[in-house]
């Protein structure tokens, strides 16, 4: 690993005045960066560690939702009672992702600014756009199984790899930031970015900029939602498609709908118009179908990820089947009933 | 100082040198160390404690598993200077004495290894698995002990173990994690 200066604020002001140099990344969880500095992909000249920073609670809102600290741990937030009783698609997704250890130093920040796993992009003797801008795309003509089918770029077809992001998509959570311009927050569908010509940027936070906390709204889905998570192996590992499903029904009618996709895109993929379309239909197959197809018009396969058309398509009837019979997706048993 | 493997350049790791105090295994010790150390690194090349494996560096396998302030973490992915403060055990703090921690007796009893490669990473996250009592089925072992690979593919023996013990500690719930 490259060397680096190393500072520990103990307040946001002055982690913020840290890090207005440029090279500088702040360090939470370390599980990502950690990696990527030791893989050379990731070079900052400084890191400032953000662990002491007064980040780390769970509060409620005025409005009846929840503010989540940036440091609090994915596996803290996951077995959080109010998460588990308000937010269960938020519990899901977080136990669906990683491992129990790995959950455990993993931050709610972190996670939303987690890297991509695109193979090419941790291969340094690969051009990658990601990486290395104007290097080119490796992925394009090589090993696409895990890449995306929705929203690619010339320049890029990585997935953003978060479950928890992907839950928070169907929330429709914000994120809160401060940072050298002032505080802002920010909507979930509008944090991560396409790859567009500049996949080197991941998400629209500006540099120097923190997050200190992401907010819910109070509506939850406790009632009819389910993480379905579909992956090479049954625990640890990234998702090939995953599916977060939200609805609100009255007597067996859709009121209100959410479906977001992960693994398949360089964000979590949502279409309202997909959401719009199963309101006021009976909470069934043929609406399902319908918004699947919606949701993934424009879908394009690499050649070795095409099964993910069809897999995604089915995997959005199967969620939103087990959203409405109220039988979610298990973390732990993993029969897709 | 003597060479490590976390040392790039001579000399700049004194430099940069940041102390911070770490218990470890019940000793607490003042260390200079350099910001890029990751844990593994340091318990392994400067503590001679090398009970805790490292299996691949990046997060994937568990080999690397310690308790910090109680808590099951990959130890590769922590740097050192994170860490100031923290209580650290690692697989050379789990018996007391001579007197075999109740997971290591049970994953001899049950024949829970073959090359021992990824044991300790196994017991320490048996131990943090057990701390944080989410795990009762034995499909919940399964799912919260994935984070523990290996290679030998003894997982039922794995398990039984860890079911075993758990079992043991519903019947008496003041043994010590
Ligand atoms: C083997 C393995 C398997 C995994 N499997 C999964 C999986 O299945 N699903 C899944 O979702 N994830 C998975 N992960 C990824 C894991 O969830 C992320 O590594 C983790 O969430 C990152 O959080 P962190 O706190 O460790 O971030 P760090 O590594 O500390 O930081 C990541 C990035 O975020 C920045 N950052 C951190 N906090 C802030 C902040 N508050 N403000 C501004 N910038 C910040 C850092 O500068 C850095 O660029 C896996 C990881 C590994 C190693
Ligand atoms: S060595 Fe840390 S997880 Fe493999
Ligand atoms: S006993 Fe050999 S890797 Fe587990």
């Amino acid at each position: 690993m490259r060397p680096f200066s190393y500072q520990r604020p103990t307040g946001i002001a002055e982690a913020l005045r840290d890090a207005s140099g440029g090279g500088v990344r702040f360090l939470a969880g370390g599980t990502n960066l950690v990696d990527l500095m030791r893989a050379d992909i990731e070079r900052p000249t400084a890191v400032i560690d953000i662990n002491r920073l007064p980040l780390g609670e769970i509060e409620e809102t005025a409005s009846g939702g929840l503010r989540i600290g940036a440091l609090v741990p994915n596996s803290d937030l996951a077995y959080d009672s109010r998460v588990e009783v308000r937010f269960p698609l938020l519990s899901s997704a977080l136990l669906a992702g990683a491992s129990a250890q790995l959950r455990n130093a993993a931050t709610t920040g972190g996670n939303l600014l987690q890297r991509t796993r695109c193979y090419y992009f941790y291969d340094l003797a690969t051009p990658c756009n990601k990486r290395d801008p104007g290097s080119g795309c490796a992925a394009k003509s090589g090993l696409t199984r895990i890449h995306a089918i929705l929203g690619a770029s010339p320049h890029c077809i990585a997935v953003h790899p978060s479950d928890m992001a992907v839950a928070l998509a169907a929330l429709e959570a914000e994120v809160l930031t401060t940072g050298p311009s002032g505080d802002r927050r920010i909507g979930i569908a509008d944090f991560h970015r396409l790859p567009g010509d500049t996949p080197q940027v991941d998400t629209n936070l500006e540099p120097g900029e923190l997050i200190t906390a992401i907010e819910l709204p109070a509506e939850g889905f406790a009632d009819h939602y389910s993480y379905l998570k579909l992956r090479d192996r049954l625990s640890y590992a990234f998702a090939l498609v995953s599916v977060a499903a939200a609805l609100r029904l009255e007597d067996d009618v859709v009121a209100e709908a959410r479906i977001a996709l992960g693994g398949v895109a360089h964000k979590p993929w949502r279409n309202p118009e997909a959401e719009r379309l199963l309101v006021g239909r009976p909470a069934g197959r043929d609406g399902f179908d319908a918004a699947a197809r919606v949701l993934l018009e424009g879908s394009e396969g690499q050649g070795a990820n095409d099964f993910k058309i069809p897999l995604a398509r089915r995997a959005i009837v199967r969620a939103l089947e087990q959203a409405a019979a109220a039988t979610p997706q298990s973390p732990t048993d993993k029969r897709i009933r | 100082m003597e060479a490590g493997i976390s040392r790039p350049l001579p000399g700049i790791e004194d430099r940069h040198a940041v102390p911070i105090r770490l218990t470890i295994n019940g000793v607490e010790r003042q260390l200079d160390v350099a910001p890029w150390t990751s844990l593994l690194d340091l318990l392994r090349e400067r503590l001679d404690l090398t009970g805790t494996k490292k299996g691949c560096d990046h997060g994937q396998c568990g080999a690397c598993t310690v308790l910090i302030d109680g808590r099951r973490i990959n130890a590769c992915l922590k740097l050192a200077v994170t860490l100031d403060g923290a209580d650290i055990v690692t697989i050379e703090g789990l018996a007391q004495g001579d007197g075999l921690h109740p997971l290591q007796q049970a994953f001899i009893r049950h024949d829970a290894f073959q090359c021992g490669y990824c044991t300790p990473g196994q017991i320490c996250s048996a131990a943090g698995l057990m701390a944080e009592g989410r795990a009762r089925t034995r499909d919940e072992i399964r799912e919260l002990m994935s984070g523990n690979i290996c290679r030998c593919g003894c997982y039922p023996n794995i398990t039984d173990a860890i079911e075993d013990v758990l079992k043991d500690r519903v019947s008496e719930p003041a043994m010590p994690v």
